[in-house]
């Protein structure tokens, strides 16, 4: 499963100028709102770096399945969901951090023990602890059976923070965009600017992640193949030749 | 299935009552978890009343930790996980039996501990029947959370470390909802906690669901 090579030029490209879009549209295009003057600008980059982390650790939940699956079972849909959750836990991080930076001008802390941002604490902490257990020192098909099954056991944490909004009465308000109604919170100019956020987020989402695959593929060959091969090739990219 | 699980529930329990590690060792921890409180809180001998629940729940939790190290450390010694899969029995079976295991020692444990914050912090236990419900709960819970997880840092160098760091995230709803059923019984927090038990039992069905269906595929490993 190899991903051919133009395509991480091709998403890093559009990620910037999407990511410039978004910035100029939403720093100076939209105005600031009545409610929460400047600081509703940041709509266009915390919901969509906290999606991105649901739609990566999604990716990951799904590629554990497959891994645990006999039939699908393959190497590829282990280096995946490892790929995935270590993109989504940057951008579940990136999700608390401009949550933060709005929650200090806006409700006055920097955190509070809601129920949404308590469900995103514990996301990151779940999936911190998925990638801890994909660095045990351990057989291959121990690791990836067990982190697969950990990461299936992490990912029931996200329906409950997203529905956390709904569940509980909640500091955090509710989903900003309806998908049926576009218009029925927000304005239609605040809802393209949300669009590019995502947009750009969701090539630069991709691109980190075909990098992050590519890295996992190259270090599971080098376990497999070992160091002595890696060494051979090196040397024969520099015309070295080695001593008998 | 059931069966089986009784038969491997007897054995840890045999295994932990003739090493006598869950009365010699972790009972006094869990007490003594209960004795730094109060030393932390001492100058205010009515914040450790108002937070018994709290503190009751984080001692069970850090006990439970315990109880499950030693649950998986039992099946990594002398190759028993091999063992245990060529008996035969049925790994749904196994889970849920180390799962009762577990959570028989925490039940015991939690007795102790309630008579600990009756004793050692003045409060008083009213809600009799919500305290028994939210302790068989968040037991059923904790065990089966814990039981996966056991078995998922078992065998490892480093599941010493492991263990906590991906139980403890888990542990945190069972945590917050057991607490808020606590206070309702204990008085301290208006409202019956009908609402916490009811996530309790939501958490242990999930746990446990999810635990006799993955639990064959973590023994077939290796």
């Amino acid at each position: 499963m190899n991903v051919p090579r133009w395509t991480t030029p091709a998403l890093g490209i559009g990620a910037l100028a999407f990511g410039a879009a978004a910035a100029v549209d939403g720093l100076w295009l939209i105005g600031p709102t009545a409610e929460q003057g400047q600081y509703s600008r940041l709509i266009v980059v915390h919901p969509p770096v906290a999606t991105i982390a649901y739609l990566a650790f999604g990716i990951t939940a799904v590629a554990s399945l497959l891994y645990l699956w006999p039939r699908t079972r393959r190497r590829e849909w282990d280096l995946l969901a490892g790929a995935s959750a270590e993109v989504g836990v940057v951008f579940c991080a990136l999700t608390l951090i401009t949550g933060s930076i709005w929650g200090r001008p806006v409700w006055g802390v920097w955190w509070t023990w809601d129920a949404r941002l308590t469900a995103t604490a514990l996301l990151l902490a779940l999936f911190l602890g998925y990638l801890a257990l994909r660095r045990i020192p351990a057989e291959e098909t121990v690791r990836c059976r067990r982190s697969a099954v950990a990461a299936l056991i992490a990912i029931l944490d996200v329906p409950v923070d997203h529905f956390a909004t709904t569940w509980w009465q909640t500091l955090h308000q509710g989903a900003s965009v309806d998908l049926f109604q576009p218009d029925k919170h927000i304005d239609t100019s605040y809802n393209i600017a949300l669009l590019l956020g995502f947009i750009a987020g969701l090539l630069a989402f991709s691109w980190l992640l075909i990098h992050r695959y590519r890295v996992e593929q190259l270090e599971a060959r080098y376990e497999t193949e070992g160091l002595t091969q890696a060494l051979e090739e090196r040397r024969a990219e520099a015309g070295v030749r080695v001593p008998v | 299935m059931w069966r089986d699980a009784a038969l491997v529930a007897g054995k840890d329990l045999r295994i932990e009552w003739r090493s006598r590690v869950a009365t010699n060792q972790v009972a006094p921890f869990a007490l003594l978890v209960l004795i730094l409180f109060a030393f932390a809180l001492d100058d205010n001998p009515g914040v450790l009343t108002q937070a018994a629940a709290g503190l009751y729940w984080v001692a069970v939790l850090f006990s439970g930790l315990l109880a499950v190290q030693r649950s998986s450390a039992i099946e990594a010694a002398d190759g028993a996980r091999d063992h245990l899969r060529l008996s035969g029995l049925d790994p749904a079976g196994i889970f849920l039996g180390k799962a009762g295991a577990v959570a028989a020692q925490l039940l015991a444990l939690e007795v102790l501990l309630a008579a600990g914050i009756v004793i050692l912090y003045n409060a008083s236990i009213g809600g009799v029947v919500l305290v028994v419900l939210t302790n068989i709960l968040a037991t059923a819970g904790l065990a089966a959370a814990g039981t996966l997880y056991g078995s998922l840092a078992a065998g490892l160098k480093v599941r010493e470390t492991l263990l906590p760091l991906l139980l403890l995230p888990v542990a945190a709803p069972l945590l917050l909802a057991a607490t808020e059923a606590w206070q309702a019984a204990l008085g301290s927090h208006p409202g019956d906690g009908t609402e916490w038990v009811n996530l309790l039992a939501v958490f242990a069905i999930i746990y446990l669901t999810f635990g006799v269906l993955a639990f064959g595929s973590l023994l077939e490993e290796s």
